[in-house]
């Protein structure tokens, strides 16, 4: 996946670098500007066994940044931002392994360099006893839980 | 013996006249015998479900996933341009401009449909609130719901936003939205039996074929649908699991 490039930042930010779970690194530019969480929408995507964006509502266009073009067949670890824990994905992809639903808070990176916090639930999507892929399901979250996430994370690393 | 039609419980007294005249339509078209049963609450409606007394069903989002994943029914067609959307609204009496302005602990009043009912819970989230600090009312309507807000026995309702639009504008001015659902892709849906597996296809022409023919759109007229537009198989799938995320 292409590195995040400056031109397209909103802000002063700083540079990490990110490495996911199939060895793959990302340059991510990061600032402190959070977009706020729209009331009464749900942010919804669909992916294929691989993680691979398949699918994603207009919600998710809007607070992501990226066009819908850019989000269909990237890995959906384009919203990953660093101050996520890799162990909250490692626990997402063991749940779903099980056939189990997750659910969790999460911090996701924009394409201006931006975030914004949401309840993330992700559910196998099992159709004739196979799994052909997840649907993932993004609402508003507590901002007591939210701040609750902002100490516990970082010492998750 | 005539097949069993019914009707998801959440409709209010006034629509099923339109329901009574649909299941005529669907007699002629099908050449089939249908009784529409009606059932008084949701719990009725699911024994009968679960015991396989049911051949046809206009369904509440809720009640799908037991439909298609525990019963093996079909799913026909939606109204179109008509999803299910809630409301939390407020007496205009209450200070409160934003669900994060409701106290740590509230007293809910709601009905008995549960997809709106879970849609609004999720719009609570934000306030902390679960079901663990919310006391609910369960109520028989939504006129009702308003009625407990206006009355000040409780602090927020829960209202089905084509309910909450068709309030009386008195009812209406005296109550605040608070936020409304934009979610667009849970809906009721007409569905079909395994038993009727047969018939799927013939019915399906005949349902999106209504508006072509006198009959037909005078029935749909008297359900207030302009248009029946069809659901494929996945697209049910997708809405039973999008409301399995909102489970908790």
């Amino acid at each position: 996946m292409q590195d995040m490039k400056p031109e397209d930042i909103v802000g002063a930010y700083r540079e990490h670098t990110l490495v996911h779970f199939d060895g793959t690194r990302r340059n991510v530019l990061v600032t402190d500007i959070e977009s706020p969480y729209p009331d009464g929408r749900l942010i919804v995507s669909r992916t294929d066994p691989a993680g691979i964006i398949t699918h994603v509502n207009q919600s998710f266009v809007d607070m992501s940044g990226y066009s819908k073009e850019e989000l269909i067949g990237a890995p959906h670890y384009i919203l990953r931002h660093p101050d996520m824990p890799p162990a909250a994905f490692r626990d997402l992809w063991e749940t779903l392994r099980r056939g189990e639903k997750w659910q969790g808070y999460v911090k996701n990176l924009r394409k201006d360099g931006g975030f914004y916090w949401v309840k993330a639930t992700v559910i196998p999507n099992i159709r004739n006893a196979q799994v052909i892929g997840y649907t993932s399901v993004r609402r508003k979250p507590s901002r007591q839980k939210v701040a609750e996430c902002m100490k516990l994370y970082p010492t998750l690393f | 013996m005539p097949h069993v039609f019914t009707v998801s419980p959440d409709f209010t007294p006034e629509h099923l006249s339109g329901w009574f005249i649909f299941n005529t339509w669907l007699q002629k078209a099908l050449g089939e015998a249908f009784h529409l049963q009606l059932y008084d609450d949701f719990h009725s409606q699911r024994d009968a479900i679960k015991s396989d007394r049911i051949d046809l069903i206009y369904a509440n989002p809720y009640d799908a996933a037991m439909l298609v994943r525990e019963k093996g029914f079909k799913p026909l067609v939606k109204p179109e341009g008509k999803a299910d959307e809630a409301v939390i609204a407020v007496s205009t009496e209450r200070p409160y401009l934003q669900v994060e302005d409701l106290p740590c602990s509230i007293k809910l009043a709601t009905t008995e449909d549960p997809d709106v009912h879970m849609m609004g819970m999720i719009m609570l989230e934000p306030a902390d609130l679960d079901a663990a600090s919310v006391e609910l009312k369960v109520c028989d309507s939504y006129v009702l719901v308003a009625k407990e807000l206006l009355k000040g026995y409780c602090d927020a309702g829960v209202f089905l936003a084509e309910a909450f639009n068709d309030l009386s504008s008195v009812i209406r001015k005296q109550l605040r939205a608070l936020v409304n659902s934009q979610i667009q892709v849970v809906h009721h849906a007409l569905m079909i039996s395994p038993r009727l597996a047969d018939h799927r296809d013939r019915l399906l022409g005949a349902l999106l074929a209504m508006p072509e023919n006198d009959k037909g759109k005078s029935a749909l007229a008297a359900l207030k649908i302009p248009r029946w537009e069809r659901v494929d198989d996945e697209e049910m799938e997708f809405m039973i699991d999008l409301m399995d995320t909102f489970v908790t």
